[in-house]
């Protein structure tokens, strides 16, 4: 066996299980006299519900109850809850209507849960779901965000004047406003940033349980944070004390965000559970969650960047209009204010920097957060818009590039939009990406693919992002509900093994692995002597759970505040055994040791005296070797990099094909690099899939166009090329592992590279920009019309 | 009801089902077979691939009456007896070609009928294309083409010859 510490690329403890079929999902879980749920949900965007006749759907076999959203009020269930309050310009709170599990009254998204079924079988409670009659009134409806604050437009809260959530701004607008008056130039950019459905691969599914002699309710159910769901649903939904609700998320097929939030069908169903005294079992049909999933982005933004006459960025202003969907979901509102508008700093040491927000209602489905969450929305707009400043003050992008990044001996860093950078290195991270994809040979590759008849083109991002989020204080003032710091509890058992208590989850990301890795490295556990357990709330102390690229920055750093005091008690025992002053016990490579002397005690042998106290100062200290720790970060961290994708189109049928993807990122110290590098593949997958083919398409109404895999353009294997991945760290200042985050690098900085290249390859075609996603059909029709103007000249 | 017999990883079963029951169902909800999953209603996510006779086909889109008198092996019947894995699922996890593991037992079926059905060799453009009909959000594709390329070799007893494209 080699060295598995940090920096080795461990193969995967929790692949076994998966390459086997025994992986446990949610959906894999049965109880006995478990019964199956079936949501019926609004086929129409906006309506008064004037009745529901359940009459036919009681009769269908096999039916045991049909409860709507009045047998919800009736028990007094409250709203979902929205976990973050922004305020407006004038200090007011944002607008926070009314989000009812089941809807009451109105239906205000194509998807929103009206009744649920539940019968014997998955089949009857389908039957039956469809033997619902519903009696809407249709009401005027709204989807695009334009559309949505234009006067006179559809309200989809009567109390929400204007379908505006809240105004919110940041930054200083008369030092914008001053550095605009004195710009030799002003460049200025419209650009949307297109919906996405994020599409996990394992649909949503939950699972209520109820025991009615002990009173206690169990969820499992497919969540990235389970102790976020049994305070959200236990405290604010169905009103049940901690201690007698259980939420196991157990294997998660991919989050990606989605599986953030608390939704509505982990309330019904253990709502349900409770009433029928039975097990009630829900999984979602992926058309179901292409209508209740929570969607991803959806900006429309006005960004402009005032200019010396040497291209030194002077000052940025940008407007953003945010989609929050028709009711908010958990994290929505803090996505395009603090996750977005504070990142428009980017790499760049713009001085001044002007944002106003506006987040609107509509008839759709809540948007919240997606891999990246707010950081994609502004790399994609400061990105672009960079590359159209080269292209129009005739400097070259690289240089601009390099002409306007905050200097590595500037840290830290603090920009004009609240985030204070720790460190970072943009120009190796650039240096090293331009020499992987051999930029300096593009010209020569380009005229190949000319000779070839095809348009090619390259593209660069230099990006950042902050995550590993959060300071609890700091997201505290700026409107969170909750703490960001993270809990683990480490258990060395009498004979030495260990068992890791987190509360980070694992949905794909190799935590098993990683985190075991950390203590193999600080303990000098053997890797098979370790078990990682997370996503049980009865098993783990607390936990905020995994999202925002922080489970190694926040969750493995409560891991080494836990194993410090480890080490600290076991010093105490170590020196009790051997005789010795604490302060002379040193600990490495798993050993206890007498400074200066052969004296020397295992772990394991530590441990034992621990729970077998019979030589051990007693007195002093108490048996057992266990310690929790949480971990407050003080800091975001900073992860950035570069990215560089050289693309093909031909122009015969507008198809891009992407040749080669680089990304060269700085997440920090690796653990493990090959699971790293994984990360940032699937994340740039995600990426590529937002700038050529994917989007959640409504029509003027709010009827979901894109809803199902035959209509929404999920990536495939050969939709995608090899995707060329590099680090080039420094570590992050203030967190214990020096480690930054790579779950959402790729997603950040891979759009804006791709439609860079896009609009590169295109150059000779008059264009300027061309919105998300670059379609075949949409690059065919540029082509086409730019070939008169071509022709002609 | 209408009865089917079929055998499944090596055991035969004859079991009650309905009309519209689906092949998938029938192995996760009636035997218990819970490692192929079901992703999608539209027959596009691969998640839950067997192999009926050998091919691979998609659970979600037969129904189990049509499985009557078939050879069906799942995930769980990949591995040999003893436990030792298939190669496919050797270099799956060699090469770090899963992540969150939810699409990867339809994956790993497909790859395993793509390459016994190539013994001409396969090069990276065919592997992509052969994979058409299996989704995966989480790894962007790179590494399972990178496993399934690593695993041709082991299962044909040879060197994967050069791609002549």
């Amino acid at each position: 066996m080699g060295f598995e510490g940090i920096g080795a690329a461990v193969r995967r403890k929790e692949d076994l299980r998966f390459l086997s079929g025994r992986g446990h999902y949610t959906d894999d879980i049965n109880r006995p006299g478990q019964l199956y749920a079936s949501i019926r949900r609004a086929d129409r965007p906006h309506a008064r519900i004037k009745g529901i006749d359940t009459a036919a759907a009681k009769a269908s076999p096999g039916v045991a109850a049909v409860f709507t959203g009045a047998d919800m009020a009736a028990d007094n269930i409250g709203g979902l809850p929205c976990g973050w309050q922004i305020h407006n310009k004038d200090g007011s709170p944002m607008a926070e209507p009314p989000h009812p599990v089941l809807a009451v009254d109105k239906v205000r998204h194509v998807g929103d849960p009206v009744a649920v079924v539940i019968a014997a079988t998955r089949q009857q409670a389908k039957d039956a779901a469809e033997a619902l009659v519903i009696d809407y009134e249709d009401l005027p409806s709204i989807a695009g965000l334009r559309d949505a604050i234009a006067p006179g437009a559809p309200l989809v809260h009567d109390e929400v004047a204007g379908n505006l959530c809240y105004d919110w701004h940041i930054g200083d607008k008369a030092l914008v406003d001053a550095a605009f008056a004195r710009a030799t130039k002003v460049v200025k950019l419209d650009l949307e940033n297109n919906r996405l459905i994020p599409n996990a691969m394992e649909p949503r599914a939950a699972l209520g349980d109820f025991d009615s002699m002990s009173g206690d309710y169990t969820l499992f159910t497919t969540s990235q944070n389970p102790h976020v769901i049994r305070l959200l649903m236990g405290a604010f939904v169905l009103h049940i004390p901690e201690n007698h609700l259980r939420v196991v998320a157990p294997d998660v097929g991919g989050g990606f965000g989605s599986k953030i939030y608390h939704y509505a069908e982990e309330a019904i169903v253990t709502w349900a559970a409770g009433k029928l005294k039975r097990p009630v079992k829900w999984t979602a049909d992926r058309s179901e969650s292409f209508m209740s999933d929570a969607h991803g982005r959806d900006h429309v933004s006005t960004a402009e960047m005032a200019l010396d006459a040497d291209g030194h960025f002077l000052a940025l202003r940008v407007s953003t209009l945010a989609n929050m969907g028709a009711y908010l979901s958990t994290f929505a509102p803090c996505v395009p204010t603090y996750l977005y508008a504070t990142l428009l700093a980017g790499v760049y040491k713009t001085p001044a920097i002007y944002v106003e927000v506006k987040a609107v209602f509509t008839n759709s489905v809540p948007v919240d957060a997606y891999r990246g969450a707010g950081r994609p929305e502004a790399t994609y707009l400061l990105e672009r818009l960079v590359d159209v400043i080269a292209r129009e003050t005739g400097i070259d992008r690289v240089e601009l590039r390099r002409r306007n990044f905050i200097a590595n001996d500037a840290f830290p860093y603090q920009t004009p939009v609240a985030l204070q950078y720790d460190s970072g290195d943009y120009t190796a991270t650039l240096n090293a990406a331009l020499k992987v994809a051999d930029y300096a040979g593009f010209a020569q590759r380009r005229a190949a693919a000319a000779a070839r008849g095809k348009l090619r083109g390259i593209g660069v991002s230099t990006y950042l992002e902050a995550c590993g989020i959060a300071p609890s204080a700091v997201v505290g003032s700026l409107g969170a509900r909750a703490g960001l710091y993270e809990c683990a509890n480490i258990r060395v058992h009498p004979t030495g093994s260990v068992t890791v208590f987190t509360g980070s989850h694992s949905h794909g990301q190799g935590h098993e692995t990683t985190f075991a890795q950390l203590v193999h490295s600080q303990l000098g556990v053997a890797m098979d002597q370790i078990e990682i357990v997370h996503g049980d709330t009865d098993k783990i102390p607390f936990g905020m759970g995994t999202y925002g690229s922080r489970s190694l920055a926040v969750g493995g750093s409560a891991m080494v505040k836990a194993m410090d005091k480890v080490i600290a008690k076991g010093r105490k025992i170590a020196a009790h055994l051997m005789e010795a002053a604490v302060d002379d016990v040193e600990f490495k490579d798993g050993k206890f040791t007498v400074a200066g002397t052969d004296k020397s005690r295992a772990l394991a042998e530590i441990s034992l005296a621990a729970y077998v106290p019979h030589n051990y100062p007693i007195e002093e200290l108490e048996p057992g070797l266990e310690e929790t720790a949480f971990y407050d970060p003080k800091n975001f961290t900073y992860p950035g990099g570069c990215h560089i994708a050289e693309v093909e189109i031909d122009p015969e049928t507008g198809v891009t094909t992407v040749i080669n993807f680089t990304a060269v990122d700085d997440v920090g110290r690796v653990i493990n690099p090959m699971i790293v590098e994984g990360q940032v593949q699937g994340g740039v997958a995600q990426g590529i899939g937002q700038a050529l083919l994917e989007a959640a398409i409504y029509d003027k109404s709010g009827q979901l166009l894109s809803g199902s895999m035959m209509d929404y353009t999920m990536p495939r294997a050969d939709n995608l090329p090899n995707i060329t991945v590099g680090t080039e760290s420094t570590l992050c200042t203030h967190n214990p592992l020096g480690v930054k985050g790579c779950g959402e690098v790729g997603a950040i900085g891979s759009p804006p590279a791709i439609m860079n290249a896009v609009v590169d390859a295109l150059a000779d075609y008059g264009v300027r920009h061309i919105e998300m996603p670059a379609t075949a059909p949409k690059l065919w029709s540029i082509i086409q019309a730019g070939r008169p103007r071509l022709a002609a000249e | 009801m209408p009865q089917v017999s079929l055998t499944v990883n090596g055991t035969h079963h004859t079991v009650e089902v309905e009309n519209r029951t689906l092949l998938v169902e029938l192995l996760r909800e009636t035997l218990g077979l819970t490692g192929t999953h079901v992703g999608c209603d539209t027959s596009q996510c691969g998640a839950c691939v067997v192999h009926l006779d050998g091919a691979s086909v998609k659970s979600c889109t037969m129904l189990a009456v049509q499985a009557e008198g078939a050879k069906v092996t799942t995930i769980e019947g990949l591995a040999a007896a003893d436990g030792t894995l298939h190669p496919m699922q050797e270099m799956f996890r060699e090469h770090h070609a899963l992540q969150c593991g939810f699409c990867t037992p339809g994956m790993v079926m497909s790859a395993v009928d793509l390459v016994q059905s190539h013994p001409e060799g396969l090069s990276e453009h065919q592997i992509r294309e052969g994979l058409e009909g299996n989704l995966c959000r989480c790894t962007g594709y790179h590494n399972i083409v990178k496993a399934i390329a690593a695993a041709w070799p082991l299962m044909h007893g040879k060197a994967l010859p050069v791609a002549a494209e």
